[in-house]
Order: C-alpha cells, then structure tokens, then sequence
C-alpha cells in the first residue's frame, strides 16, 4: 500500500517537472534555444492566477484562464523584446539572456505591491482534500495535477498533430530555413512557440501552488524540469512527460527510502549519468554521427 | 613512379545507404587526381574517410605504405595529409594569420608547460612556424589580409585562406574539397594555377573533388569517376569524360 | 591613427606591441602598486575582491571565451579551492602551498568532469556542469568531517614570514600577485600552439581536428586549466570571506561569474579584467544609487538581480563584445575622428546553425 501511495506521490511531482520540462522541450525543438526563464514564467503565472483570484475576487476557473491567456501575453512579448533580436546569434547567448530574463522576473515579482517576498497560498477548488479509494487516501490536488497534465499532453498531441499551424511548428523544428522557403511565417511561428511554452508555465505555476505556495523562488523548480527533459532527449514532448514522472519518482523513493540528501541529489546524479552514457536521452533512437 | 595513396574496397554505410561501395584507387606521388561525378555520388564521404572522420565499415586506406584506416583523426595531419572542406570550416573570429599557424599545430614540439612559461624554445618555435606561415602568405597573395579577422572577409578569400592553411600544415598530400564551388571565374582561373603550382613548386600530390568539369580537365592528371558510391571509371579527364557509363550518370538514362 | 612598421617576427610574438603599450601598462602598474596608501581600508578590501574576481574571470574567459565550452558550475571550482585552502590551513599547511595544492585539487576535479563530459557540447554541457554544481555544494554541506557543513568554517589566517597577515592591503597585495602570474600564463599560453587549439576549437571542432588537435586532449586540458586558476582565485576568496559556509557557493554565484566575462566581452582577457571590475563594483554603485532614490524603490531588496538582469540582457542584445568591444570602439572611434562611419562595426548578418547532430 505504502508504495502505490509513494507512486503516487511520485507521480504528481513528477508531473510538475513534466509540464515545466514540456515548456523547455517546446521552445528548443522550435528554435533550438534553451529557456534558463521556464521556471520563472510558472512563478509570474503563479501570481497571475493570485492576483485574478485572491485579490480580484474572480472565481477559480476564470482566473485561472485569464492567468493563461495573460502568461501567453508575456511569452510572446519577451520573444519580440528579448530572443528575436539575437536570432542567429550563438546558443549560449540565447542561454545567458533568458538567465537574464529570469533574474528580472525574479526580482521584478518582489517589487510589485501585494506579491512581495512572502509565501502565499492559492486557494484552488482541490486544496487539502482527499479522496479515499479502496484504503488508498489520496490528496486532490496530487490527482488535479496527474488529471491536468494528461489533458494538456492531449490537446498539445492534437494540435501538433491535427492543426495546420500546429503542423507548420513542426516543420519549422526540423528545419528553419526550408520551412521559411515553403512559406510558413517564422517569425510567428516563433511567437506562438514561446506564447504556448508560457502558457504551459502558467498551468503548472498554478497546479504547483496548492502544494507549494506562491512565492518568487519558486521558479527554481527548473532545475529539476532540466534532468526529466534531459532523460526525454530534450527535443521530444512524450519524452519530457515520462521525464518528468521518471524523476518525480526516482525523488520520492529515494527520499522515503534513503536520506534526504539522497532525495535532493538523485535528480542530478542521474541528469549526469544520462548525459555520460546516453546524451541522446532514454527515449530516442541513437543517431550515427555524422559531421 | 611510387604510390602515395592506395586506396581498396573502401565501403561505408549511413543507416543502411551504402555512401561508398566497394571503392579502390590508387594516387601516384606528384599526381593531381580528381574525384568527380552528381551529388551524393560518395566523393565528400572518400574524403571523410580517408582524413578519417567517418568509419570505414570495410577496406584499406595505406598512405605512403603505413595503414591509416585506424588511426584517430587528429593523427592525420601528422602523418602528412592535409585538407580543405567543401563549406569552408575557417576559424571565424582569429585573424588569418592564426588561422594558418594553426595549420603548424601538427608539427608542434613544445609541452604545455614550457609554453606557459614561453621559454626560448617556444618562442624559437613560434618564429619558425611564422616564417613558414609567411612563405604561404607570400605564395598565395593574402600579406593585405595578414590581419583580418576571418568572419569578415569574402568568400573567395576565405576559400583561399583555407587552402593557405592546409598549405602551411607543410603536408605530402592534399585533399581538396570543391575548391573553386562559390569562386568567380577569374578566381577560379588563379586556382587552376596555384593547384598546378602546388604540385610543381612545392612537391605536393593533389587530390579533388570537383564539379566544375573545366578546371578539372585543365589541372588533372587522372580522374575517378564515382556514382552512388560506386567507381564508374578511371582515367585522363578526357577519357573518363566520354565513358558511356559516365556521360549516362551526369545526363540520366 | 598609429601605424606599425614591423622588421622581423619576434615583434608578433611579443607581449607588447608597441612603446605606447609599455607605457600605459607601466603607468597602470604604478597606480595599481600605490593605490592601497592612499586609498580607504573598505576599497583596499573591494579592491583585492576584484582581484579574485578577475583571476576567477580569467580561468572561465579561459573555457567558455576561448575554448568555447560554457560551464554553468563555476562556482563549484571557487568553493573547492576556498574550502581546500580552509582545510589545508587548518591542517598546518603553510600558505603558499595551501594556495597551490587548493588550486590543484580544483584543477583535478575540474579534469575528472571535464572527461566524461566531452562527449557534450553546447546546452548539454551548460546543464551538466550546472547539475555538478548542484551536488559539489551538497556535498560541501554534508561532508561536516572536512567542511563543518552549516557550522560554518573559520578560514585560519595567512602567516608569511612569521607574521599573521589580518590587513586588507596584505590581500590586495597577494590577489594583485596572483593576478598578474595568471595572466602573463594564459598570455603566454595564448600565443602558443596550445591557446590556438583551444580557440580552433571554440570555431571548428572538425577543422581543428583536421589539423591534428586532439579534441579530447585539449578540451580536459581546457577544463583542468580553468578550473585549476578557479581554485586559485577561490583560495584567495576565502581569505577574503574570512567565514566559510556552503550556500555561498551556489549557482547565483556561477551565473555572476558567466555574467562577468559576458559584460567584460568574451574572448579577451581585457574583458575578464573588466568584467570583474564591474561585478565588484555594481553592488556599491547600487548602494550609492539607493541613497538618490525614492524610498519605495530604495528599499527593495531585489534591486540588484534586477540590474544584473537587465545589464545581462541589453548587453547581449546591444554589444555582445561587452565592455572590452566598446572601449576598442571608443578608441577607433577617437584615432580616426572626424571620418568615423556608423557602418564602420555594422554587424553582418548571422544565420542559426544547427547545434543538433
């Protein structure tokens, strides 16, 4: 029973480093750029759904949306303002900007009146519940996350799969200048790539907060998001989310069944341990190497 | 007449396409031999593996009697073998003239240690490799761009500061991969000539991969001809360039 | 405008080029040397903190501007050399040594990460030196024997010559010291075949290799270098620290010190030097500047990583050469007046290149 609990448990977490990994895999198989900010657009997103809920007195669900709709906002006003001007440049300029972007965010969010330095929570409809299945107790929002992420894997396989610019965002990821020469619009292309990645953030900012609080660091979470993307090859969606759920897992049991410490470095030892034995991560083909 | 580079049953397969098949040749001392035939024919791939950066999944290559098909590609230049590479791989942010000291790497004879330090030796080193730089410098015609930095400069100098570079690694055999693709004519004009120079001057074998069927019938001495990674033909230009099987490769069948 | 008359190579391979260079340095080393009597104890202090930044500068200018590997963990390499040369003291190893010997377990360590990551390049080895910081600074926690974990570690003092050195200036001295040998070193290096495979690397792994540079040599070579001189600047650090404790060595720390050699500009060790010359003194602009403005602004504690971040940000949109590229511009600028042009350092246009394989 205890280990169907930690599964769980596991499970959920992993859940959350999954939709912040999904965030990193979108915007690098669309334009090759790692973002250093993904954990920083869940914490504005955090706070979006605080300010349209707690303070504006919005019911969840509206706030929620909002949230969303204003993180897309965000993700495509820092690629005007921020990525596309260094298009072109080298991947590790990319890098360094969006650690810039996140320092400011981070720092920004503590400056606005009513966000500030302390911890808050967010009320969500499946805050400190439970749910008793067949002696199982299982906390909601454990559940809301699990339920959310699988719908958003969904509506992302559709509309990567289904939708026509869904389908131009993945020619642009195979190869940017062909796909320019058939005629899909890069640049907005770009746009919505990051507007989703932000969007995504905004979910998982908000899924997180029930768990554990709102507050600005807790954009750090990225760190754990890097090791699921890396284990799913970084450049596969499915991946990121399996990823994702892997770690989650890997933490919670060596948590429970180790130390502490174990818990808190696991993640990394076996971030390493992917990019020695497998760069290509778990889950892809192992290409031959061509130069 | 002795043989610089033989060349047998040289195969490689990329995910079950075989990019070569089967491929034998030999390159006489003093020799300028060109490669031709359509894209994808494997001519790029011979190249790769002879400079060793791909895998032979079967066959030979000796140079100068000694097997090189095992040796680690950073071993190349030393054993006297430089190249060129068809979309030119220049060091883009160091001047010209860094970029063709580093053609001297091979011939390096100092430790980290004493160059930490620059002790004489180093420092008589660095002279050396200079003057041979120089002498480059002086045989292609780059002394106005000595100092540049590479990312700056057109594409027909930058092709030519490529070929400086292989030049000053003081190699006895030198691949050259599309030389003149991108050059204008007159460009390519000083190409045929410096190629010819190369060979005669310097004492240096040529070998090419070639599109432009003017140049190689002006500079080589024999052609291969290759098509889907297998040898069509081997001979003087003009002979290989009326080779039925050849003329049906380029036109289609 | 100056020209230059060159009459044999051994005027390439010197250090300066030319008289006016002689001069300027020799005038910098006149100011740097009497700096500390005139100067207030608190800049003496900021003074030897940029010292040690600059060295720590240089030894990341060494990997990332140069070899072109990014490492998201220096500050790792810092803390091993800072808590190395708190324990060797501690231990009774006299001060130089422990220095050196601090700066060769951080080398060896750096040579020990930086082989199984070879295989890696570009975001792939940014993350992975980014998780190794991750557990260096656990381990530096946990490992209470060596570190004393959150107790914290109380640096011994330097003893040369029979005397405990406790003064800022013995500092500044030592850290100009330990300055100026990294840099004649990696100059030295620079104009060697070893600092010209790194920079072959950094543009061409395939041409490089073509060449005869052993990517695996020279990349650990690289690694090993840079974390070595890391160390270095980490043992001085400690001394200036005075308290160790783990946290201090985490990965805000390694994002300063990217930060540094990206706004001094990459690829020169001019930038290093101006890169450290900025970080260290950003925080006391930024005290100075909070006196000026209104108390609602004033009071934020996130003032700070909101500058850095913005500085990160405009200077990699607008001079990605950072400081060192502006200052080379000024000086055209002022050597060719009035015939400077707009165009003159108009950008040519680049175009993304796969970093996939």
């Amino acid at each position: 029973m205890l280990i169907i609990q930690l599964a769980i448990n596991g499970i959920a977490v992993g859940c959350i480093y999954a939709l912040v990994a999904l965030g990193l895999v979108l915007i690098y198989k669309a334009t090759e750029a790692v973002n250093f900010a993904q954990g920083d657009l869940m914490m504005l997103g955090a706070f979006f759904a605080l300010t349209f809920i707690s303070f504006g007195g919005l019911p969840f669900w509206v706030g929620l949306a909002l949230a969303i709709i204003g993180m897309a906002a965000v993700g495509m006003i820092m690629e005007r303002l921020v990525l596309r001007p260094i298009l072109g440049q080298p991947q590790f300029a990319v890098i360094m900007v969006t650690i810039g972007v996140g320092f400011i965010l981070r720092s920004g969010a503590t400056m606005i009146p009513g966000w500030g330095t302390s911890s808050q929570a967010l009320p969500t409809p499946f805050s400190n519940q439970t749910l008793d299945v067949a002696g199982l107790v299982m906390a909601q929002e454990h559940l809301a996350i699990i339920g959310a992420t699988v719908i958003l894997c969904a509506l992302l396989y559709g509309f990567f799969r289904h939708t026509r610019f869904g389908i131009a965002m993945q020619a642009a990821s195979q190869n940017q200048l062909a796909a320019a020469y058939m005629g899909i619009p890069i640049k907005r292309v770009s746009a919505a790539t990051w507007a989703i990645a932000a969007a995504v953030a905004a979910l998982g900012g908000v899924l997180l907060a029930p768990i554990a609080l709102v507050e600005a660091n807790m954009g750090f979470v990225v760190l754990k998001a890097f090791p699921a993307a890396v284990l799913g090859g970084f450049a596969s969606l499915p991946g990121a989310v399996i990823g994702g759920v892997v770690i989650g897992l890997i933490e919670v049991f060596s948590g429970r069944y180790i130390s502490d410490t174990a818990r808190n470095l696991a993640p990394f030892v076996v971030l390493l341990a992917v990019l020695v034995i497998r760069p290509e991560g778990l889950f892809a083909e192992p290409k031959k190497r061509r130069a | 007449m002795t043989t610089m580079i033989e060349v047998e049953g040289l195969s490689v397969a990329f995910g079950g396409v075989r990019a070569v098949d089967q491929v034998s040749f030999g390159v006489e001392k003093g020799e300028i031999f060109s490669i031709i035939g359509p894209n994808g024919a494997g001519k790029t791939t011979v190249f790769n593996l002879i400079s060793r950066l791909y895998d032979a999944t079967a066959g030979r290559i000796v140079f100068e009697g000694r097997d090189i098909s095992r040796l680690s590609a950073d071993r190349i230049a030393a054993a006297g073998i430089a190249r060129t590479f068809q979309n030119i791989e220049l060091f883009e942010n160091a001047s010209v003239l860094k970029n063709l000291l580093l053609g001297r790497h091979a011939h390096r004879r100092t430790s980290v240690f004493s160059e930490l330090l620059f002790l004489p030796k180093v420092r008589r080193q660095e002279i050396e490799n200079r003057s041979i730089v120089e002498d480059v410098i002086d045989f292609l015609d780059l002394a106005h761009h000595r100092d540049a930095r590479v990312a700056g400069l057109p594409y027909g100098v930058r092709k030519v500061v490529e070929l400086g570079r292989a030049l000053a690694a003081t190699p006895r055999l030198l691949l050259l991969d599309e030389p003149s693709s991108g050059l204008n004519p007159e460009e390519t004009e000083d190409l045929s000539f410096w190629i010819r120079d190369i060979r005669d001057d310097l004492g240096i074998t040529v070998m090419m991969v070639e599109h432009d069927m003017g140049l190689v019938g002006r500079v080589s001495d024999r052609v291969l001809a290759l098509n889907e990674g297998k040898v069509l033909a081997v001979g003087t230009p003009s002979a290989v360039q009326s080779n039925p099987a050849v003329v049906e490769a380029y036109l289609g069948s | 405008m100056r020209f230059l008359f060159k009459t044999n190579y051994e005027q390439d391979v010197r250090l300066f080029q030319h008289g006016g260079q002689v001069f300027w340095y020799a005038v910098l080393a006149v100011l740097v040397l009497v700096a500390p009597l005139v100067l207030s104890d608190y800049l003496v202090g900021e003074a030897a903190f940029v010292f040690i930044l600059a060295i720590a500068g240089v030894g990341l200018m060494l990997l990332t501007g140069y070899t072109g590997l990014v490492s998201l963990g220096h500050a790792a390499f810092l803390g091993i050399g800072a808590y190395g040369e708190a324990y060797l003291l501690s231990k009774g190893v006299p001060f130089p040594i422990s220095m050196l010997l601090a700066a060769l377990i951080a080398g060896a360590t750096g040579f020990l990460i930086g082989l199984p990551t070879l295989r890696l390049s570009g975001v792939y080895l940014a993350i992975a030196t980014f998780g190794f910081a991750l557990i260096v600074s656990e381990i530096l926690a946990k490992w209470e024997s060596v570190t004393r974990g959150f107790n914290g570690f109380r640096v011994p003092r330097i003893v040369m010559f029979g005397e405990t050195l406790r003064q800022d200036w013995h500092l500044y001295y030592i850290s100009l010291a330990v300055l100026v040998v990294v840099i004649l070193g990696v100059l030295n290096l620079l104009r060697s075949p070893t600092g010209r495979a790194f920079i072959a690397i950094r543009d061409s792994e395939v041409a490089a290799q073509s060449l005869g540079v052993n990517l695996t040599v020279y990349k650990t070579l690289a690694f090993a270098l840079s974390a070595a001189i890391t160390g270095l600047a980490g043992a001085l650090y400690a001394h200036k620290l005075n308290f160790l404790s783990p946290d201090g060595f985490n990965i805000i720390l390694s994002i300063q010190l990217l930060l540094m050699i990206v706004v001094g500009g990459l690829g020169s060790l001019h930038g290093a030097v101006f890169g450290a010359l900025f970080v260290g003194a950003l925080p006391s602009v930024i005290g100075i500047l909070r006196g000026e403005l209104p108390r609602v602004i004033a009071e934020q504690p996130g003032l700070e990583p909101l500058i850095f971040g913005l500085i990160l940000v405009l200077t990699i949109i607008f001079e990605p050469y950072g400081i060192y590229g502006r200052w080379l511009k000024l000086k055209l600028y002022f050597q060719l007046f009035p015939l400077y042009r707009r165009a003159t350092f108009r950008r040519t246009k680049a175009f993304l290149k796969s970093g996939r394989r």
